[in-house]
């Protein structure tokens, strides 16, 4: 039975593998929150140009090229946050 | 129920992309898998440019239609959108940059193999670089170093006190950041897409038992189905998106803004 309150599960822990599952929680905890401003990012890139797209159907294909580069740009931060996340979990 | 869901194991990432060389062990130059998917992925697209190309007829029959509307679709959806009219000449470049990565990244489908060649860092980082030596020197060489190098620190219309935190930061971004998040996005994107097949294919095979946890079997299976439909729509996009960026660069570093 793991006492929560006084934490002295801690002291019986060994130190390394106490790091592994710090690293593990930084790892779920950064990805989810480096998923977060291009999750919105793209959702305002892609709803713009769909209506862009609603408005001047003849223009939709210069549109979408510029919503792929958008959506490309936005996208890299949140796969930089899934390389860390890769980086921390098998390092 | 306990003991099934225990025994569901995923393997460790290094499990699930390093292979065991086959030829030169031991060396620098060692070949494994990745590097003979490599290799097939090249000898692919110059079998079937040659093939499309070698008698060619004014009205395009079986593998001369694909090779065409390729090459159309660099042109016109591609080049003619980022460079202009002007940048005709970068076609070759770019539609064997295109076919290249497609190939490299179809891979990670096909029954059997199943390892997209992008999943590992070395190849998508040989491409940025290369892009990145590219847009260099096409822009020394169009607009001379000092010129080209000023258009790139100081973008127009910018107030002067803001000048040198805003050279500062177009240096980085233009220099390092572009050839970086180059090769991180086709990298992780063919990663993560792997990484996602194996874990809807361990689900898979882990409820593929006779006890009553065959009834959600249906549902990581119906997943791994549509995701295989998604990974290729991934592979054709990112093959797009690494080659209309690269444009995009050769294109800034050709025309200055103004």
């Amino acid at each position: 039975m793991i006492d929560l309150v006084s934490l002295s599960f801690l002291a019986e822990t060994e130190p390394k593998e106490f790091l592994t599952g710090l690293s593990s929680l930084g790892a779920g905890i950064g990805y989810g929150a480096a998923a977060i401003g291009p999750g919105i990012g793209i959702g305002i890139v892609v709803g713009n140009a769909i209506t862009a797209m609603a408005r001047q159907p003849e223009a939709s294909g210069m549109v979408r090229t510029t919503m792929f580069l958008g959506i490309a740009f936005t996208e890299a931060l949140a796969l930089i946050g899934f390389v860390v996340f890769i980086l921390l979990k098998c390092s | 129920m306990t003991n099934t869901l225990a025994a569901l194991e995923f393997p460790p990432i290094g499990d699930l992309v390093e292979w065991e060389g086959l030829l030169l062990k031991g060396t620098p130059f060692e070949v494994n898998k990745v590097v003979i998917l490599m290799w097939l992925s090249a000898i692919i697209v110059f079998a079937l440019f040659w093939i499309g190309g070698r008698s060619a007829k004014l009205v395009p029959t079986g593998v001369q239609t694909i090779v065409e509307s390729g090459v159309e679709f660099v042109r016109k959806d591609i080049i003619l959108q980022t460079i202009g009219p002007e940048g005709m000449a970068w076609t070759p470049f770019l539609t064997t940059l295109f076919f290249f990565i497609f190939f490299c990244n179809i891979w990670e489908v096909v029954p059997g193999i199943q390892f997209p060649v992008n999943a590992r860092m070395a190849l998508p980082f040989f491409m940025a670089m290369l892009v990145w030596v590219l847009y260099n020197y096409v822009g020394i060489k169009s607009q001379g170093f000092g010129k080209y190098f000023k258009s790139v620190i100081i973008p127009p219309g910018v107030p002067k006190m803001l000048l040198p935190l805003v050279a500062l930061i177009e240096f980085i971004s233009t220099f390092f950041v572009r050839p970086f998040s180059l090769m991180v996005r086709l990298f992780a994107n063919m990663l993560a897409g792997h990484l996602l097949l194996v874990t809807f294919a361990v689900l898979t095979s882990a409820l593929f038992t006779k006890t009553v946890l065959a009834v959600i079997l249906p549902l990581p299976f119906a997943m791994l189905v549509l995701l295989t439909g998604f990974e290729i729509l991934v592979a054709v996009l990112q093959a797009f998106i690494f080659t209309i960026l690269t444009a995009v660069y050769i294109g800034g570093a050709m025309h200055p803004e103004h």
